[in-house]
């Protein structure tokens, strides 16, 4: 894939933070998102939706810079010039929930967010079940990888109803299934490929076909 | 430890300075629309300095090489059976062990973004969430877990799972040889992080190691 090495590092070898700002950064994330704008899903897109050359071009955080400023600006909460110039801001649009407050983060972060959804209809796809990944390439958010479209495997779990990101990512919870699907490694990346080796992902049902 | 931020007066225009600027231009701008709260943002870096971390998931595992009705209910509720031990929550509401053994070695990745066992494991290293490892841990496991230094027979089946769900994935390594006399915080202080991702497995216990203290 051209993207070269790992730098394997351990707990004991890497910093968590490389630099105050990272850590700044993580945390305006998750306190900006307390404001109820936006879903994690919206803001996977906003991430994802960078220019490619932008996104593997910036480190991580930075990357989470860009999509907390384009997730505020299309929430309608800063102005491009209040992001530019930072001195001066106009007045704070109302927010859906009030600030997050110090004493809340820890009951916040140890309750998070439960995905699981009362099904709206019972399970397509069984354990054991063989099913193709759809050949299908939608231009929003998806989690759908692409490089198990149109690829054959097996059901190894149902693992129940969660929020359907792709829709979510517009607002639209529309529950889905979910399983964990097993490719082999040859089925994926062609005959060379190691015998005694599979990728699994989890699957929501829309992204399923029953194998021919 | 933590990197010291050097606040000099004089202009200094490394790439690094200009991204600090602009994260604290809109951390400014946050704070002063009254969107966020600065105790609130150092209560989260605080949280996941010093109190959420690989430590966590170390203790799950040696629960479970030690208490057999433990893994049991891992097995069948991983997120309530980590959450006996006090550990829950954000990106990890949906948890799944995957148990190694001498014929199946499991790995973890994201290939989409970094998701990650947060509450078990704190927040992904940076080589987790590279392009390089996202990429290429699907394709060849076995090369990537080479650059780890870690070798696996030919027979041992790889599995990957790539966490495209809001499933969360913990691998159980398995139980170093060597370890019988070892009390749970003992075993506890030889898992590795990345052995609970996958990247790497834990060597036997030295002479040193096999001595309760």
């Amino acid at each position: 894939m051209g993207f070269g090495p790992i730098a394997p590092a351990t707990e004991q070898t890497e910093l968590l933070f490389h630099a105050p700002w990272e850590a700044r950064m993580l945390a305006l994330t998750l306190a900006a998102g307390a404001l109820g704008h936006w879903n994690i899903d919206r803001s996977r897109h906003a991430r994802e939706s960078l220019a490619p050359a932008t996104y593997y071009g910036s480190s991580y955080y930075e990357i989470w810079r860009q999509g907390l400023e384009s997730l505020l600006a299309d929430a309608g909460l800063v102005t491009a010039d209040e992001l530019a110039n930072g001195g001066t801001v106009g007045a704070p649009a109302l927010t859906n929930r009030p600030a997050l407050q110090a004493a809340q983060v820890a009951p916040m972060l140890a309750a998070g967010s439960p995905y699981t959804r009362e099904p709206p209809a019972p399970a397509r796809f069984a354990q054991g079940q063989r099913v193709r990944a759809i050949n299908d390439h939608p231009t929003g958010h998806t989690r759908l990888p692409r490089y198990v479209r149109g690829r054959l495997g097996t059901i190894e779990a149902v693992r129940g109803c969660f929020v359907f990101p792709d829709t979510n990512a517009m607002g639209d919870p529309d529950p889905r299934w979910c399983y964990t699907v097993v490719f082999d490694a040859t089925e994926l990346w062609g005959g060379s490929a190691d015998p005694c080796s599979t990728v699994s992902i989890d699957a929501f049902e829309p992204y399923l076909d029953p194998a021919a | 430890m933590v990197a010291r931020e050097h606040e000099h007066e004089h202009e200094d225009h490394s790439e690094l300075s200009v991204i600090a600027a602009r994260v604290r231009a809109l951390e400014s701008v946050l704070i002063d629309k009254g969107y966020v709260d600065p105790g609130a943002l150092d209560a989260i870096i605080e949280t996941y300095q010093h109190e959420i971390g690989p430590r966590n998931g170390a203790r799950v595992v040696a629960r479970a090489w030690t208490d057999p009705d433990y893994l049991e209910r891992l097995r069948t509720d991983a997120t309530a059976a980590i959450a006996e031990l006090g550990y829950g929550g954000r990106q990890g509401e949906h948890m799944v062990v995957v148990e190694n053994t001498d014929h199946i070695h499991h790995v973890v990745v994201c290939t989409l973004c970094s998701c990650y066992p947060w509450p078990v494991l704190g927040l992904p290293p940076v080589w987790y969430k590279s392009p390089a490892y996202r990429s290429r841990v699907v394709i060849d496991p076995r090369a990537v877990l080479a650059e780890f230094r870690t070798e696996l027979a030919d027979d041992v089946q790889v599995r990957v799972w790539d966490s495209t769900a809001e499933l969360r994935y913990l691998v159980i390594p398995q139980r170093p040889a060597g370890t019988d006399a070892l009390t749970e915080d003992q075993l506890a202080a030889l898992v590795t992080r990345n052995s609970m991702i996958g990247t790497e497995v834990l060597a036997p216990a030295g002479p040193a190691q096999t001595e309760p203290s």
